[in-house]
């Protein structure tokens, strides 16, 4: 190693305020540490001012961000216990949400919970696959040019916001959401699931938000999706093509295995919109505090658009009680991402060998 | 792997390294095939939605290349005919609504926007009146998001180079680190119902433009920390070693050659929140309140917002409120798009050249 050289030499008169530096300096490569001299050797000198600015100032902006994500994360927690403390149902089983000065208050989370957790479930169910297969297509079946356009395509479709895919799904997807609904109904109503109470009642349900969010996510999954396939070593493919493997063997081989938790994470990612989706929700659905699992019946209900269509009509301890159920949404993707990241990171251990 | 070194040639006997083989025709006619059988049963059965045929052509045309190929060239070409089959089932699949979405909102927006529909506000137009148009809500967009990057890309780039450059991994980069994942979950109305308890309830602040922009900030930091930093370790050690070897002091280092380098990336990463932030709307809409005139001071009084707007009018319900709905949404579309297309222009313009 010539780490040595990469010392100042002593006559320079810089190197003392460099060195002095060199507590905070660039360690990311280990050559950079070695090249400090011991402690002892280390020249008194003054630390020049832009130095201390560009430093302090650097440092100062981590702890704003650091005190303003705990000052979020202290007060809606501080506001969730106190709104918690004044219900009288019980918090996570209560299935009304009355929260109006006067009357007693009695909140749940257990509808909204359910609605989000469901229209989030039917869009991963209905968006992954698609999305692997729309993956798959432009990253190993498409002519090169096409897919090339694809993806910039799916990039921009991946950034619309989500005010305009309700926009749609409000006045044309609802719409046509009623044939499919009583098709499903008619073939598949005996598994209760798609079952309606009333048929032909307008499809503002959990359903049609799931196939809404569905297609809001699947350009988010694909984009992500197709950057792992994209990464995925020729020479893996190559090896099993070589060994006389259809393309489909290919990828069966040599390319889902080497993608499998990326595109674990990319659906957490999708997992972690729909989730939190409040717009596009707000727009179709026809809130209702109904537990039910006909979910092609108008109604029920999801953490996001409870607080949107709430929060101007409640006061104190009523939007205390949207706080607190706005934190049970935060957990809940605070636990999606944290999955998400820990399946990066296994991942992160592996792929070294491509480096 | 066994599958391979097993799988039984179809046709021993003729002894060549030739398989019998699909003519390359067999697709297009298969899809023909499928097609015309789909309107035959479409029209005897009487039904009437073109998406079933549509469906139901699909799902002949998987089922026919797949039993095709079984005959002709044996099983594990069939699956691999049914795998690519089943891909570009999901391909049209995906682009049907997709594109959907698009063709509706242009073919519905490009009617309304006019020159009148971008320079006027709705002020004094009742929501079943044609007329009016977007411009205070357009306005008031660009000055909320224009707010929120100011503050938070200096804020975010620090942050980043703090982490990269002068963390060196100890407790308050790893905290710092932490908390930007966890802010990265933050759904976005999480974080307009904290502004609005913070900011609006205790603190007793009005309703205006800005308090909108003090939440797309929350959203905006770690999304342009993330990116930054991602591009600052991109550079490479050798021309910070090779700066400081000079007797560059570390912030000239940071500032002159670091920053420069990564320069593009981050700009792309900036755009990108950018466009990001401009399509909130549960913020804002808990924020800004919203108003049908053009008030031009963010920090006074409510404003509006593009993607409240959009809200608001299909909130209104009426056929004229709608269309001004779809033209917002366009408006608003086309404002993304060419913020995405500025975020690549730059990282093309600004990538490292790939010569010397």
């Amino acid at each position: 190693m010539d780490t040595p050289d990469t010392a100042p030499p002593q006559d320079v008169p810089t190197s003392p305020d460099l060195l002095a530096d060199s507590p905070d300096g660039p360690r990311r490569g280990s050559r950079m540490s070695d090249a400090r001299p011991a402690p002892g050797k280390r020249q008194a000198g003054k630390v020049r001012i832009g130095d201390r600015l560009f430093a302090g100032s650097s440092r100062g902006s981590g702890i704003v961000l650091l005190v303003v994500m705990a000052a979020i994360a202290v007060f809606l927690t501080i506001r969730s216990v106190n709104a918690i403390s004044h219900d009288q149902g019980n918090f996570l089983t209560t299935f009304e949400w009355n929260t109006q000065e006067g009357a007693p208050l009695s909140f749940g989370i257990a509808v909204l919970a359910f609605g989000t957790i469901v229209s989030a479930l039917v869009a991963m169910i209905i968006a992954v696959p698609v999305a692997i297969g729309v993956a798959l297509f432009i990253s190993h079946y498409a002519p090169r040019r096409m897919a090339q356009a694809l993806g910039y395509v799916i990039d921009l479709l991946a950034a619309v916001p989500s005010i305009v895919y309700g926009l749609w799904g409000a006045l044309f997807l609802v719409p046509h959401m009623l044939g499919v609904n009583a098709w499903l109904n008619q073939y598949f109503g005996w598994t209760y699931l798609f079952g309606q109470s009333q048929p032909g009642a307008q499809p503002r349900s959990l359903f049609s938000v799931g196939v809404l969010l569905a297609i809001m996510i699947l350009p988010i999954i694909t984009a992500v999706s197709r950057e792992i396939f994209l990464q995925v070593p020729k020479m893996y493919e190559e090896a099993a093509l070589a060994l006389g493997a259809t393309r489909w063997e290919v990828i069966r081989t040599s390319v889902l295995p080497f993608a499998r938790s990326g595109i674990i994470s990319a659906s957490m990612l999708g997992l972690g919109r729909a989730l939190g989706e409040t717009m596009a929700v707000a727009t179709v659905l026809s809130p209702s505090l109904l537990l039910s699992f006909h979910i092609t019946d108008p109604g029920g209900s999801t953490i996001a658009q409870n607080i949107a269509t709430q929060f101007g009509e409640s006061q104190g301890v009523g939007r205390d009680a949207l706080i607190a159920s706005g934190l049970v949404l935060f957990i809940i993707t605070l636990l999606v991402n944290g999955g998400a990241r820990l399946i990066i990171a296994r991942r992160k251990e592996y792929s070294g060998a491509n480096a | 792997m066994s599958t391979i070194s097993t799988s039984p040639r179809r046709s021993p006997l003729q002894g060549s390294l030739k398989e019998r083989r699909l003519p390359r025709w067999t697709p297009v006619a298969t899809v023909a095939g499928a097609v015309a059988l789909a309107v035959v049963l479409g029209v005897v059965f009487d039904i009437t939605s073109h998406l079933q045929w549509g469906l139901m052509a699909a799902i002949f045309f998987v089922a026919g290349q797949y039993l095709l190929a079984r005959q002709v060239e044996g099983p594990r070409q069939a699956k691999n005919g049914l795998v690519s089959s089943l891909v570009w089932v999901a391909f049209l699949l995906a682009l049907l609504p997709l594109f959907g979405l698009l063709y509706y909102t242009i073919s519905k927006g490009a009617s309304v926007i006019n020159g009148t529909f971008l320079t006027h506000s709705m002020n004094l137009i009742s929501p079943n009146q044609v007329g009016g148009g977007l411009y205070h809500a357009l306005i008031a967009t660009l000055e909320q998001v224009g707010i929120a990057t100011l503050v938070a890309t200096p804020l975010g780039v620090l942050t980043a180079v703090y982490l990269v450059e002068y963390g060196n991994g100890g407790p308050l980069a790893k905290a710092v680190s932490f908390f930007v994942d966890v802010m990265t979950g933050v759904p976005s109305i999480v974080a307009g119902l904290f502004i609005l308890t913070f900011w609006i309830v205790i603190l007793n602040q009005p309703y205006t433009g800005f308090a909108g922009s003090l939440a797309l900030m929350i959203l905006m930091l770690p999304v342009v920390v993330r990116s930054t930093e991602e591009m600052l370790k991109l550079v490479p050690n050798e021309l910070r070693e090779a700066s400081l070897a000079l007797g560059v002091p570390k912030w000239l280092t940071i500032l002159r050659v670091v920053l420069p380098t990564a320069i593009g990336g981050i700009t792309t990463g900036v755009m990108l929140a950018i466009a990001r932030i401009i399509g909130e709307t549960a913020p804002i809409l808990m924020l800004v309140f919203g108003t049908d005139v053009i008030n031009t001071n963010p920090f006074k009084d409510p404003q509006s917002s593009l993607p409240l707007y959009v809200y608001q009018q299909y909130a209104a319900g009426t056929d004229a409120s709608q269309a001004r709905a779809w033209g917002a949404a366009l408006v608003l579309i086309a404002l993304v798009m060419l913020l995405n297309l500025v975020a690549r222009g730059i990282a093309r313009w600004k990538a490292p050249k790939a010569s010397r």
